[in-house]
């Protein structure tokens, strides 16, 4: 027995609640990969606490883009149900654990991205969008000092230790251009008074991503041209794989509850 | 003063805040949920039905004690009819909102409380405070009281505490972390 997959509406308001809400979702079940697996028992708790926080805002933002969809889903049917084109988070969420050193930079890159993102939100047009984004806006503060000071102690510390950081950041570089992006479901939202344009978040991000690179001993990358298509569902080969293991309870045990 | 300490005129609210006091945080039993801050509004249903509306507001967005909370919450009202639970996200929970008598149960029982949370103010764009470790304000150990102590980890066993340990009685405890 197996379970069909679902589809959402285009309208743009549910398009731009996915992009966040799975790029929560995503990023949580990823660095939830770590838990048991972390290098020491702190970092197993921090990263399990981590992914708890981003999945309670996934969770939020799941259950309003279903209720606005309107087609009668629930968050869970959202989060299991839908195939990987239908999943419109920014690749770099999807992109495997890798070693510890990628885990805290991509936790860096986008905390400092969600924190940015969380404080525009607070002022949305959507009041129940801003009401998420009030809450998860402290959390995000959280995530990022913590990524931030991982960021100093691989850059700054051991031969082994920034080599690794300097490897991370060459791979993870280059899908950070999606992080601002910018398309008709970003003019509409900023329109509407939804959200802003992820476009508009640029400078600030890289001004603090860059100072913590910076006092870490980390080279600033070169601007790549490359460009990610995940928030229009076109994912890396990973995001099949990643989510053939978070569905597959749900998918082959339709509906199954604790 | 919290809608806890208000203390409603009408005697049925009354019995029923004095239900809600009893009910113990799951993951942190030694306080209320009323000590937390997390019971934002009782009232009668408005639509005549016998019963009630409790309006909560969750700790972190993934605190898995949501729904438990929920249940414990009916289970303890059941008495007063019909309970409804309304989850209030907006204003978002604070640890300011933890009750002085809260904050002094928290520290008897090993937790050092939160400070204010002030200190992660979150308006406009801010750039990124690099915090130095030993620039970190120094927090008090809830066993012998010293200075010395040093943090093992900003998350510990629930989202909302973090590990330290006293370099002085050498014991860990857990810091109930101000958001």
């Amino acid at each position: 027995m197996s379970q069909q997959s679902i589809n959402v509406g285009a309208s743009p308001q549910v398009q731009y609640l996915l992009r966040l809400g799975d790029s929560c979702l995503v990023l949580a079940q990823r660095i939830s990969e770590w838990s048991g697996h972390a290098p020491i028992l702190e970092e197993d708790l921090a990263l399990s606490n981590m992914a708890l926080d981003l999945l309670g805002q996934a969770r939020g933002l799941l259950t309003h883009a279903a209720r606005l969809d309107g087609q009668g889903h629930d968050e869970d049917q959202l989060a299991f149900l839908r195939d990987e084109r239908q999943y419109l988070n920014p690749v770099l969420m999807e992109l495997p654990r890798g070693d510890f050193a990628f885990t805290v930079l991509r936790n860096f890159a986008v905390s400092t991205w969600l924190l940015l993102l969380w404080r525009r939100l607070e002022g949305s047009s959507d009041a129940e969008l801003a009401a998420i984004a009030g809450k998860a806006v402290k959390e995000a503060a959280y995530h990022q000092q913590h990524a931030a000071d991982w960021v100093l102690r691989l850059g700054d510390g051991t031969e082994e230790s920034s080599a690794r950081m300097r490897a991370a950041l060459g791979t993870l570089w280059p899908y950070c251009n999606e992080l601002f992006d910018s398309d008709a479901v970003d003019a509409a939202a900023a329109a509407q008074g939804l959200g802003p344009d992820w476009a508009t978040l640029k400078e600030d991000w890289r001004a603090q991503f860059f100072e913590v690179l910076a006092e870490a001993g980390l080279e600033l990358p070169k601007d790549s041209a490359y460009q990610s298509q995940g928030r229009r569902g076109i994912h890396s080969e990973h995001m099949g794989h990643m989510l053939a293991t978070m569905q597959y309870l749900q998918r082959a045990y339709p509906g199954g509850v604790w | 003063m919290s809608p806890a300490e208000r203390g409603p005129a009408c005697g049925r609210l009354e019995a029923a805040w004095e239900v809600l006091r009893q009910i113990p945080d799951p993951e942190v039993p030694v306080i209320s949920l009323c000590e937390l801050g997390i019971v934002r509004d009782l009232r009668l249903l408005e639509d005549g039905a016998e019963g009630l509306e409790v309006v909560l507001t969750p700790t972190y967005s993934g605190c898995p004690a949501t729904e438990l909370i929920q249940d414990d919450v009916r289970a303890a009202l059941a008495a007063f009819g019909e309970v409804r639970i309304t989850l209030q996200r907006a204003p978002a929970w604070t640890t300011d909102w933890i009750s002085e008598e809260g904050r002094r149960k928290l520290k008897d029982y090993g937790i050092a409380p939160p400070g204010p949370a002030n200190a992660l103010a979150t308006g406009g764009v801010q750039p990124i405070r690099l915090v130095h470790r030993a620039a970190l304000t120094k927090l008090a150990c809830p066993r012998c009281g010293s200075e010395q102590t040093e943090k093992l980890s900003a998350f510990g066993s629930t989202a909302c505490k973090a590990l330290y340990r006293c370099l002085s009685c050498r014991e860990p405890f857990e810091h109930f972390k101000p958001i």
